[in-house]
């Protein structure tokens, strides 16, 4: 029963920038988040969904891209740890005086912060960040990047249905070549020994895939009747500043998962989605509500994936001070 | 068992090396039964006794307990566990992590909530516990019952149901295990 304290590398987690920080064993330090989560989502069920595990400890958001849920979720993840929460939108900030990240970053600490969550348009701009800082930096998604947590509650909801994640197939379909998400998902997917295809275009897949322990496939349709998870893609159209597609419509008539190919796939297979969905393009509006479908559950877990780690970077202990207890 | 009191200590792991037999199977067995006794005679009755075993040494004890009663009375109370690693006061200066998920069986509101745990030692997982157990509604009394109090006490906290006491060491090590109970220390 101790298999988590005695775990070696338990309180060395001081940032979470990438799926790969989670140690050399990937698998394990998932395995970890994820038994934590049982917990959290045990505390979610609760008439007062809070403890005071994280009580004292402020928790900084600093999302220079637009988000809802992923700001939404650490800011509820936070609070039921009895944590403080300060928000930080890059619109209303002295950034827009010309203000540098350095000396932005330098002025949250001052007021005395323990963790910074990082939204930002450029990769490794939470690596620069976990350089200055002292508190623990959580990446909350860094241009094409990565987005851990994402990629966390993603295993959670699957291990949630199908026990594990071990001989799963799994595609992921879409904008990959601009997608953190997938970038996260394969690393953590592939740890916990499911098969991945990525599915796309040619023009939307990364320009290498040299190391990237997938398939790949551009027909969808013939993926479709083996498949246990179906994870579609955002078209992100934000993104989108060449022509790499002819039209969003043929992109929907060979990659959308409109009713008929939904009907195709297994009827176990789950079919998940990142949001903030675009109904009518990758995924059919009837389709996004079909029993199946665990985009909901996805974000109701996104909570309590996001109170683990937390409880991980913050509350695991610094320090061999601690005093015998019965 | 004793698990936590022996994750906990520092160094942190180790190997348990017993010392002393304190209690063996049979008088585990005997204590058990006489602090199942108890509890039905200091609540006349089991009709709104709620038992909680706490993650990880007082779980297999309040099972143990739960059958006592349901042989002496013939009823099958409630029974239910909790984990207080979220609760305690030591979070950030030593590792913290739950053992297991909490389950507590029913709406705590007006019942006597029992908590069972295996070693009373400083109090602090007690004192935990009752912050965690109002979270789960407002009881209308928590009792506390344990297989071996050793004394050390830092909160004002007192059982309500003993096994045995033993007075100790503050660096010993007890052990509670299905065979019995054991005095020991911890070695690297």
């Amino acid at each position: 029963m101790s298999r988590l304290v005695t775990n070696p590398r338990h309180g060395e987690l001081r940032n979470l920038l990438s799926i790969a920080d989670l140690g050399p064993d990937v698998a394990a330090g998932i395995g970890e988040v994820m038994t934590l989560t049982d917990s959290f989502v045990e505390v979610s069920e609760r008439t007062i969904p809070k403890v005071p595990a994280l009580r004292g400890r402020t928790v900084v958001s600093l999302f220079f891209e637009d988000s809802t849920r992923t700001r939404l979720s650490f800011e509820t993840a936070a609070k039921r740890l009895s944590a403080d929460t300060m928000n930080f939108s890059v619109s209303t900030s002295s950034v827009k005086k010309g203000e540098s990240l350095r000396d932005t970053i330098e002025t949250i600490e001052a007021m005395g912060v323990d963790a910074i969550v990082v939204r930002h348009s450029s990769a490794g701009v939470p690596l620069q960040i976990a350089r200055w800082a002292q508190s623990a930096v959580i990446n909350a998604g860094d241009g094409w990047h990565e987005h851990p947590t994402q990629a966390l509650l993603d295993c959670y909801t699957i291990r949630q249905r199908f026990g594990d994640l071990a001989g799963r197939r799994i595609a992921i379909v879409g904008d990959i070549r601009h997608s953190r998400v997938a970038r996260s998902d394969v690393a953590a997917f592939t740890a916990l020994g499911a098969e991945v295809t990525l599915v796309a275009p040619p023009t939307l897949l990364p320009p290498s895939l040299e190391g990237w322990p997938v398939k790949v496939s551009h027909d969808l349709d013939e993926m479709l009747p083996e498949l246990d998870v179906c994870y579609l893609l955002r078209m992100q159209r934000e993104r989108m500043t060449e022509a790499l597609i002819p039209s969003l419509r043929e992109y929907v008539a060979r990659y959308g998962l409109d009713a008929a190919r939904a009907d195709r796939l297994p009827e176990h297979a789950l079919i998940m989605h990142p949001g903030p969905m675009n109904r009518g393009v990758e995924i059919n509006a009837e389709v996004a509500d079909r029993p199946n479908t665990v985009i909901i559950d996805q974000v109701r877990n996104g909570v309590a994936v996001r109170m683990a780690v937390l409880f991980l970077l913050l509350g695991s202990g610094t320090g061999w001070g601690g005093e015998v207890e019965g | 068992m004793a698990e936590r009191e022996r994750r906990l200590a520092p160094p942190y792991g180790g190997v348990f090396v017993p010392r002393t037999r304190v209690m063996g199977a049979d008088d585990l067995k005997r204590a058990t039964k006489r602090m199942a006794h108890e509890i039905i005679e200091r609540n006349h009755g089991l009709d709104e006794v709620v038992l909680i075993g706490l993650q990880t040494g007082g779980v297999p004890l309040a099972a143990r307990l739960h059958q006592q009663l349901e042989a002496i009375e013939g009823v099958d109370v409630p029974i239910g566990t909790l984990d207080v690693a979220f609760y305690r006061d030591d979070i950030g200066l030593r590792p913290v992590l739950p053992e297991a998920v909490t389950d507590i069986p029913c709406d705590l509101q007006g019942r006597i909530v029992v908590l069972v745990d295996d070693v009373l030692f400083t109090g602090r997982t007690i004192r935990a516990a009752l912050d965690a157990l109002s979270d789960h509604g407002r009881a209308k009394a928590v009792q506390l019952a344990v297989m071996v109090d050793r004394g050390h006490r830092e909160l004002p906290i007192r059982p309500d149901f003993v096994g045995k006491n033993l007075p100790t060491r503050r660096d010993e090590v007890v052990d509670v295990n299905v065979d019995g109970v054991d005095l020991g220390e911890m070695r690297r």
